[in-house]
C-alpha cells in the first residue's frame, strides 16, 4: 500500500510559530493552520482550553470544548472557553447534525472506548473532522516490542501496559484502511516527527498522524 | 460597604393563575455603578429563604449579605466592573409583596387569600423592576437553587434581554423527592395549631411548625459527609446520654437552633407559597421537550453543580446542558467537587469565583 504524502501542504500556508510557542504541541500548530476563521469548532478532549482560547483570539472561532476532567474544565471556563464536563464516548449524541464546521479530536481517539462510533458521530455533528493520533506503527514502537518482548514503551507511549490510558492502538495504515471502508474523504494528511514534517514512509517514521476528513455526502 | 434596600411600587401585576395583584411592591438592593451604555448589569436571584440583601453590610441589621463572599469589589461578581441588582421575590416576606402584606382592599394581611404565585410571576416582577430602572439588557442572570430556576426562566421568557445565564445547583423542574421534602415542610406548618388557616398575623405565629420545616430543609442542604464532619455523634454539653428528650447530640442542637432562628426572620405563609411556586416550576411545561423550551433562548450559559448535592443532583444540571446542546446553544458546564451538599453554592466560593470571573469577562468581551 502506498500512501500519498502531501508535501506541498507545508509550503502552502506559512506556519505560525506563535501557535507552536503557545501550545507546544506540533499537532496544535497544524490545527491552527487548517481551521478557517469565523467557524464553529468543537474540541473533544479540550483539556484546559488552550487550543480553543487561541482559536477564538486569533481566528474568531466560536468554540466549544468537551473534557472529562473537572479540574481541566474549570481552568478552561476560567479562561473564557465554553467547555463542559463530559464523556466523549457519549457526549456527542445530543448535538444536531452539522452543528459545527470542525470537530477536533487531538490525540485521544486511541483513548475512547468505541473509536469508530466516536468517529461516525464526529462526522455527523461536524462538516469536517480533524483527528490526530500517536502512530503505533512508528519504528521505535515496533523495535521496542521486537527487542524487549514486552508491551512497547517509548516517548510517545510512555505508560506501563496496566496504566496506559490508550486502549485502542492504531497505525497510519489502520486509519487509512478504516477511512477507505467507511468511505471517508481524506482532504489533508500530515505526518509529524516531533515538530518536523515527515515526507516519506509515514507509517514507519511518523510519531503523530493528523487527518482532515469529511463524510462522503459532502461531495456527493 | 454599607447597603440599603429600596422599594418600588407598581400599580399591578398579572399572574400566571389568571388573577392580578394590586398594588405590588418589590424590595431591591444594588451594588456598583451602571455604566453609560448600561451594558454591565447583573441580576442576582436569591434562593428559597434569601432576600434582596445579597452583598455588603446591611445598614438596618449590620449583617453581611447572603452572597457577600461572591459579590463585591474584586470578588467573583466584581462590583468595580459590574452593576449587581438583587430583589426579594414576589410572595416573600422581606420587603416585596407576599402573604404577610396588607391587602389594600381589606386593610388586613392577605394570608391565604394571597394568590398562588409561580417562578414566572417572580421573574415578571423582576422584569418590571428592571424596566423602571431603565435596564434593557442583563449581562448575566444568576442564582443558586430557586435562584437558578429564575435564571432559567429569565433566559427563556425574555431571551432578548439576557446575554448570559449562570444557573447553579438547580433544576428545570422538581423531582418527586424535592416536592416531597417541600410537602413535609408545608405539612409541619399547617399541622401547627397556631397556623390557624394562615390567619396568625398579630397573634402567635406557627413557630414550632415553621421551625420543624426549617430543620428538614437544613438536613437536605447538607451532605452525609458534611454532617459527619460537623457533628458526628458528639454530645452537646454533656458526657453521657441524658436518658430524656432534651438535646443529646450536637446535630439536634444545631437543627433546633437553625429552626428557631428562622422563625424570627421568615413568614410561615411565605414558606407555603414559595415552596409551592418551586414545585409548580417546569421549564418545559407546554413544550414537547426541554430542548424545545430552549428554542428561544439566546443566552450563553454557565451551568454549575456540586458533587455532594443530593437535593439538586448533578443529573438535573446535566439535563439542562443536554437540552441546550440539542439546540446547539453556547453552554459551559462543570460539576465542582464539594463535601458541602446543596449548601456548597453559598460556601464553596474560591472555585466558583474563578469560573464566574472568567465567564463574565469573556461574555462581556463577546457582547461588546
Amino acid at each position: 500500500m502506498t500512501l500519498p504524502v502531501s508535501l506541498n501542504e507545508s509550503g502552502k500556508q506559512k506556519p505560525q510559530p506563535f501557535v507552536r510557542e503557545v501550545l507546544g504541541r506540533s499537532d496544535y500548530r497544524i490545527i491552527g493552520e487548517i481551521v478557517e476563521p469565523q467557524t464553529r469548532v468543537l474540541d473533544l478532549g479540550c483539556g484546559d482550553g488552550e487550543l480553543l482560547e487561541w482559536l477564538a483570539a486569533n481566528k474568531g472561532v466560536d468554540g466549544r470544548g468537551v473534557e472529562l476532567s473537572g479540574s481541566k474544565v474549570q481552568r478552561a471556563i476560567a479562561r473564557g472557553v465554553s467547555a463542559y464536563q463530559g464523556d466523549i464516548d457519549q457526549g456527542l449524541a445530543d448535538y444536531p447534525d452539522r452543528a459545527f464546521d470542525y470537530v477536533i479530536l487531538s490525540q485521544t481517539l486511541q483513548e475512547t472506548f468505541r473509536p469508530l462510533k466516536v468517529l461516525r458521530e464526529m462526522l455527523r455533528v461536524g462538516r469536517r473532522v480533524i483527528v490526530a493520533f500517536p502512530n503505533y506503527g512508528h519504528w521505535r514502537v515496533r523495535l521496542s516490542l521486537l527487542l524487549s518482548g514486552r508491551a512497547p514503551k517509548t516517548e510517545l507511549f510512555p505508560h506501563e501496559w496496566y496504566e496506559s490510558p490508550n486502549i485502542h492502538f492504531l497505525t497510519v495504515y489502520n486509519f487509512e484502511d478504516l477511512a477507505a471502508v467507511e468511505g471517508l474523504v481524506i482532504e489533508r494528511r500530515y505526518f509529524l516527527s516531533g515538530a518536523r514534517r515527515v515526507s516519506m514512509l509515514p507509517n514507519l517514521l511518523a510519531e503523530v498522524a493528523l487527518y482532515l476528513v469529511s463524510g462522503t455526502d459532502l461531495h456527493a | 460597604m454599607i447597603v440599603d434596600s429600596s422599594v418600588v411600587r407598581f400599580d399591578c401585576i398579572s399572574l400566571d393563575n389568571g388573577s392580578t395583584l394590586a398594588p405590588v411592591d418589590v424590595d431591591y438592593q444594588a451594588y456598583g455603578e451602571l455604566n453609560a451604555r448600561k451594558s454591565n448589569a447583573i441580576l442576582v436571584l436569591h434562593a428559597f429563604s434569601g432576600d434582596a440583601h445579597a452583598a455588603g453590610i446591611s445598614r438596618e441589621t449590620g449583617k453581611p449579605g447572603w452572597w457577600d463572599n461572591m459579590i463585591g469589589p474584586g470578588k467573583g461578581f466584581d462590583t468595580d466592573k459590574y452593576y449587581v441588582i438583587c430583589s426579594n421575590v414576589l410572595g416573600g416576606c422581606r420587603g416585596s409583596t407576599g402573604p404577610s402584606s396588607v391587602n389594600s382592599a381589606t386593610g388586613c394581611p392577605y394570608a391565604m387569600s394571597f394568590p398562588v404565585i409561580t417562578i414566572g410571576d417572580m421573574v415578571r416582577l423582576q422584569k418590571m423592576l428592571l424596566d423602571s430602572l431603565g435596564i434593557e439588557r442583563l449581562l448575566a442572570v444568576t442564582g443558586g437553587s430557586m435562584g437558578g430556576m429564575q435564571a432559567l426562566e429569565w433566559a427563556v421568557s425574555y431571551p432578548e434581554r439576557v446575554v448570559s445565564a449562570i444557573p447553579i445547583a438547580t433544576t428545570t423542574r422538581h423531582s418527586a423527592q424535592q416536592i416531597a421534602f417541600n410537602e413535609v415542610g408545608r405539612q409541619a406548618i399547617m399541622a401547627d395549631p397556631d397556623w390557624s388557616e394562615g390567619n396568625y398575623y398579630g397573634r402567635k405565629p406557627p413557630a414550632r411548625g415553621l421551625a420543624v420545616a426549617r430543620m428538614v430543609g437544613h438536613i437536605t442542604y447538607m451532605s452525609d459527609d458534611s454532617m459527619r464532619e460537623k457533628f458526628g455523634r458528639r454530645l452537646r454539653g454533656k458526657e453521657n446520654f441524658g436518658f430524656d428528650f432534651d438535646v443529646d447530640f450536637e446535630v439536634e442542637s444545631y437543627l433546633r437552633y437553625r429552626g428557631n432562628e428562622f422563625v424570627n426572620r421568615f413568614d410561615a405563609n411565605s414558606y407555603l407559597y414559595i415552596t409551592k411556586a418551586m414545585d409548580y416550576f417546569d421549564l418545559a411545561n407546554g413544550q414537547v421537550s426541554l430542548a424545545a423550551a430552549f428554542e428561544q433562548a439566546k443566552a450563553r450559559f454557565l451551568v454549575i453543580s456540586f458533587s455532594s448535592d443530593w437535593l439538586y443532583p448533578s443529573y438535573q444540571s446535566q439535563e439542562i446542558v443536554r437540552a441546550l446542546r440539542a439546540r446547539n446553544r453556547d453552554v459551559a458546564y462543570v460539576e465542582l467537587e464539594s463535601n458541602y451538599g446543596h449548601d456548597a453554592f453559598l460556601v464553596d466560593v474560591a472555585e466558583q469565583t474563578d469560573l464566574i470571573r472568567g465567564f463574565l469577562a469573556s461574555t462581556s468581551e463577546k457582547a461588546a
